[in-house]
């Protein structure tokens, strides 16, 4: 592999994994959120 | 977004002004690091990789030591607040230094010739450190009292965040392949060119806009928890309550 593959690889491999995070905790919160009591909800307005 | 969509997410006006920042910031440290900023010397294009390694290394050492002071203060104040806190940046610590490991593997086949090396104090330390915050995280998943299972991770936690300077320093105390501290060495004399410098700065920036939008994100999710499971228990406590007011009613 030539060094720009190791660096687009470094960098694809960090954007990908914050992303899929993100993207996990956005969903994670979503189905949570629709199981709390509305008056529970603290931040969400 | 619809009125019903805005109660059902953990973000807020503060989180999406954050993400919109960090998104920002994201676009400018591609461009600055895999364009405007040069090759170096030795390290020629490779040094590249500095600017995606570096602010995780750096994220993963701020992640635990938040989860060290939440500890501090579930052992000391008995404070729920601060053990979501810790599990929250514990989490987010673990990400951060498997993408420190994982980027310097990358980085070290090319530049050592090999992805990993074990007689090497730096990547065995990191490793170490990585490997006792899966354990705080797994410690968290057996299930007990909220209060017991507050105070066992709190201090496995502290035990773990003594690791940070020895991962730290090890390039100075032990004989290692990886390269001295870049910018936080002894001397505080970075043998940087500017914008390289400048382009590390603004890395190191732009990942801790995206910590505090995970952190933020994943305390709620924490908060939210606690909350259904209260609620789930708030319930069967009272279905209990009817069962036997029945009970107690027909005998």
């Amino acid at each position: 592999m030539s060094n720009w593959g190791y660096i687009v690889l470094g960098w694809s491999a960090t954007g990908a994994v914050l992303t899929a995070y993100a993207m996990r905790l956005m969903a994670r919160g979503r189905a949570l959120s629709r199981q709390v009591p509305e008056g529970k909800r603290r931040w969400m307005q | 977004m619809t009125k019903a969509d805005a109660v059902t997410t953990t973000g807020s006006r503060a989180t999406r002004i954050l993400a919109a920042l960090a998104a920002l910031g994201v676009v400018w440290l591609v461009l600055l690091g895999l364009v405007f900023s040069p090759a170096d010397q030795t390290q020629g294009e490779l040094v590249r990789l500095m600017y995606v390694h570096v602010p995780s290394a750096w994220l993963a050492y701020l992640s635990f030591s938040l989860t060290a002071v939440g500890s501090a203060f579930v052992l000391w104040k008995k404070s729920q607040w601060w053990d979501l806190v810790a599990a929250s940046a514990a989490e987010i610590g673990v990400l951060f230094c498997g993408l420190a490991l994982l980027t310097g593997m990358i980085w070290g086949r090319p530049t050592w010739g090999t992805y990993w090396e074990w007689g090497d104090a730096r990547l065995v330390s990191t490793l170490v450190l990585f490997l006792v915050f899966v354990g705080y995280l797994a410690i968290r998943r057996i299930p007990a009292d909220p209060t017991v299972r507050a105070n066992r991770s709190a201090i496995v936690a502290l035990i773990g965040v003594v690791n940070i300077p020895l991962v730290h320093f090890s390039v100075k105390w032990w004989r290692t392949l990886h390269q001295e501290a870049t910018v936080l060495s002894t001397d505080f004399d970075p043998k940087l060119d500017d914008l390289m410098l400048f382009t590390l700065f603004f890395s190191v920036v732009v990942f801790t806009l995206v910590f505090a939008w995970l952190l933020v994100h994943r305390f709620r999710i924490a908060w939210l928890e606690d909350q259904v499971d209260m609620h789930s228990l708030g319930i069967a406590l009272d279905e209990r309550r009817r069962e036997a007011e029945l009970v107690g009613g027909g005998s």
